[in-house]
């Protein structure tokens, strides 16, 4: 029993908080975010070259074929260092393609996702189903499918959406196929770009070559990297607010030396540590015992969602009103906690799916609700 | 990273777990004394079998075993559902304090007793003046010879009225400033100077007592740590106060929440349907089944943390706070669960609930755990 990170993974955490730090500098960061396209095919290039967007890809396939845990790790620095980047949209979109995808697909796509040579993401929410990938009544029609995916993060820069449809179903469409428009929209969270892609009998290709339980695993550790992002996130929030308390002084002290101040400190610690424990553990589980990781995925996305955004916006209070300026980062690492809060599904949602796989009684709850039985998959655990 | 256990600590566990199952002494009985008693017994019985202080050095009776094995064995009775051995304050803090600041004589003396519930101790820190900022304590002792003379008042004492021994903190330096005038001496109880007064709490029990000590005798070789070096030995027992029991409750809160969970599926609302059906109430429950595995989680990632370096990682000054605010959370919902079942006073989260008020202050306020965090742990300035 051992609940720290191997000396590989501390090493692969170091390089990247150093990597990021001097290449995401906070002016850098904000120039990505004010501008249109969020990313430079030169940041995309150093990525790639460290094999971040193959971390997870297996070695066979031309990535590093490292665990979940890794990608956890850079998953947190990322948030740390708020770097716009479309890594989180193509890991994503490989961890589904080698999840389902055909044998095709996976030649296809898989190296030169690993290598940074492609670009994927992924396209789950549609008006009509909510965020849940299996609650899609999305179908094809000879190979073609017509319909609007909304917040569909990094698309214009993607080669292909993975693209959730009815019944648990998942289909590749390549964003150069005529009937493909990706419109850019307006993001909460400049830092990431969001777009709404509208799909007009464009080629759709099924990813057939998995199972369902494969799928929920991906979808698992997409929601686990969207968690660890969080404790980075509200982790830089809570030192930024630890800084200001220390340096600010008003009365003749320095705030931190109010308890009002000090003791919301002490809570961005606690939420942040909570956090972080989570997210590791819904790691270890994605990588050694898959049967628990449904539920520590849940467990991870519900707390970190909700302890980003808090910390955050308490870091927020006590900076007082320069916190509530543009010129300030702090905004930036605000959005983008309240942003992965909601994206992937919101702690609400993945509350009540800790209570249905803990076996919970819910004789009130919609009858055989699609979404959460197919991701719901493996047995409660016991005791 | 590795989250399972090792052979060696599942043999650990699998030896352990069977022999809880043979030796599992059954329900406890009502009442102050014969519960003690029953409690004193199990102790004894655990000592025989070498599972009293499992992580204590084997020198002075202990198991020798690593934090990884004290955690599984604190899981683990509580998972097995046997009582609190006895001598509760000694095992966590008496003991400890005494291997870390003691003199040889003393681990010889006071160990053995504590192990087998022979001595009981008990925690002479809190006085009606002095709670939270325990360094400005009142109880005086003036040294007469070989012997010091201690004259004042403690409160809150739990297990006085069962002790030997008593843990106290007395000034014996009027003139030092306050947190360099204090010296940590083991008080014998059993003597005509001391007299314990039980307070009955707010559940209707009396856990707790006023002590008064009107010229008590201490002989010089009861110091721990030595003269004046009161403060540092003082901190040391509420580090184990705050760590070692943590851990234990972490685990029983666990427990707690598996039948509040069943509770909640067989329990119907005002509106005729099982409560646990009731989105909000699922909500509730889904948030303290996450919350109780951060607790878990970070208890583990702290003993891994002390394991590696030395020192417990930040969290691990997280965990008394974190389990006082989840326990009582888990009590309030079980009160909303019973609904009117919850105003009978004899129904049992009734009880809980109330006695999880407690939490919040017993061990250390939660306003002094969030300075101890802000300060130690963030390093912000001291509040004034
Ligand atoms: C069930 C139970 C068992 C106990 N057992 C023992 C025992 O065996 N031995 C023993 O010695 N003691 C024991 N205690 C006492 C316990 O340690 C004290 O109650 C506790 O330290 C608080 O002290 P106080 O009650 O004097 O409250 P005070 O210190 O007067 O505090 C009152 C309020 O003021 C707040 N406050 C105080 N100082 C500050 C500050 N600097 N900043 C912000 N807020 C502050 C506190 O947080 C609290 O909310 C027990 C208490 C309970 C409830």
């Amino acid at each position: 029993m051992n609940f720290d990170l191997t000396d590989d993974q501390r090493a692969i955490k170091r390089t990247a908080n150093e990597f990021l730090a001097s290449r995401y500098k906070p002016e850098v960061m904000r120039e990505l975010a004010e501008g249109e396209r969020g990313f430079t095919d030169e940041g995309w290039r150093e990525l790639s070259e460290l094999g971040w967007p193959g971390v997870m890809i297996p070695e066979g396939d031309g990535g590093l074929g490292l665990g979940a845990v890794e990608l956890l790790v850079i998953q947190e620095e990322m948030g740390y260092a708020l770097a716009p980047s479309p890594l989180f949209s193509t890991v994503s979109a490989a961890l589904l393609l080698a999840a389902a995808g055909t044998s095709e697909q996976r030649e296809r796509w898989l190296g030169p996702l690993a290598q940074g040579e492609a670009r994927g993401t992924i396209a789950v929410w549609d008006e009509r189903s909510g965020w849940a990938p299996d609650r899609s009544e999305i179908e094809t029609e000879n190979g073609t499918m017509s319909a609007t995916k909304v917040a569909v993060p990094d698309a214009s820069g993607a080669d292909f959406l993975i693209i959730s449809g009815a019944d648990g179903a998942h289909f590749l469409v390549e964003t150069s196929s005529p009937g493909v428009s990706v419109v850019a929209t307006k993001a909460l969270d400049p830092t990431r770009k969001l777009f709404t892609v509208h799909l007009d009998r464009a080629p759709a290709e099924p990813l057939s070559g998995g199972h369902s339980e494969q799928v929920a695993h991906a979808y698992a550790t997409i929601v686990t990297a969207l968690a660890a992002e969080n404790v980075g996130v509200g982790q830089r929030a809570m030192e930024m607010a630890v800084a200001y308390a220390k340096d600010r002084k008003q009365f003749d002290r320095p705030i931190g030396s109010y308890q009002a101040v000090s003791h919301r400190c002490a809570q961005m610690l606690l939420e942040v540590e909570g956090a972080r424990s989570l997210s590791y553990w819904a790691g270890w589980a994605l990588d050694h015992e898959p049967s628990t990781a449904p539920r520590a995925a849940s467990m991870a996305k519900a707390y970190a969602g909700d302890a980003g955004f808090r910390v955050a916006a308490s870091a927020l209070q006590v900076h007082g009103g320069i916190g509530f300026t543009w010129e300030h980062d702090l905004h930036f690492f605000l959005k983008r906690a309240k942003a992965n809060a909601h994206a992937f599904g919101d702690s609400r949602w993945h509350r009540d799916r800790v209570a249905e796989l803990a076996g919970v009684t819910a004789a009130s709850a919609p009858a055989g609700s699609p979404a959460l039985s197919t991701l719901a998959r493996s047995p409660a655990p016991a005791g | 990273m590795d989250l399972t256990l090792s052979p060696a600590e599942e043999a650990f566990r699998d030896e352990l777990r069977s022999w809880l199952e043979n030796n599992h002494p059954g329900h406890e009985p009502t009442g102050d004394e014969p519960g003690f008693q029953f409690r004193r017994d199990w102790q004894r019985k655990l000592q025989e079998a070498g599972w009293a202080g499992v992580s204590w050095p084997e020198d002075y009776g202990g198991r020798g075993a690593t934090l990884i094995e004290q955690a599984i064995f604190n899981e683990e009775v509580v998972r097995a559902r046997t009582p609190t051995p006895a001598n509760v304050l000694g095992l966590a803090m008496g003991g400890p304090t005494v291997i870390a600041h003691g003199t040889e004589e003393q681990k010889r003396r006071y160990l053995a007793p504590i192990l087998s519930a022979e001595e009981i101790w008990c925690q002479g820190f809190s006085e009606p003046e002095s709670g939270s900022d325990l360094a400005s304590v009142k109880t005086r002792a003036v040294r007469h010879g070989n012997e010091w003379v201690v004259t004042g008042q403690k409160v809150w004492t739990t297990l006085a009225h069962h002790a030997k021994w008593c843990m106290l903190v007395a000034r014996t330096d009027a003139e030092a400033p306050k947190h360099k005038g204090l010296t940590y001496f083991l008080l014998d109880m059993e003597q005509d100077a001391v007299q314990v007064r039980p307070l009955v709490q707010i559940t209707g029990e009396a856990e707790f007592n006023e002590l008064f000590m009107e010229e008590a005798r201490i002989p010089q070789e009861n110091i721990v740590g030595g003269e004046g070096n009161g403060w540092a030995v003082a901190i040391t027992t509420l580090m184990h106060e705050r760590a070692t029991l943590a851990f234990g409750l972490q685990v029983s809160l666990q427990i707690e929440l598996g039948k509040l969970l069943e509770y909640a599926g067989q329990t119907r609302g005002g509106d005729g349907h099982v409560t646990s059906a009731d989105p909000v109430i699922r909500q509730r429950l889904a948030q303290l089944m996450i919350e109780s595995e951060v607790l878990r989680l970070n208890a583990y990632r702290s003993l891994s943390a002390t394991m590696r370096s030395g020192v417990p990682g930040p969290e691990g000054s997280l965990g008394k706070w974190h389990w006082s605010e989840v326990n009582q959370a888990l009590t309030e919902l079980a009160m909303d669960i019973s609904g009117p079942r919850a105003l009978s006073a004899n129904h049992d989260w009734a009880y809980r609930f109330l006695r999880a008020r407690a939490n919040s202050i017993e061990g250390g306020t939660t306003e002094i755990l969030k300075n101890i965090v802000a300060e130690r742990v963030l390093g912000l300035p001291r509040m004034r």
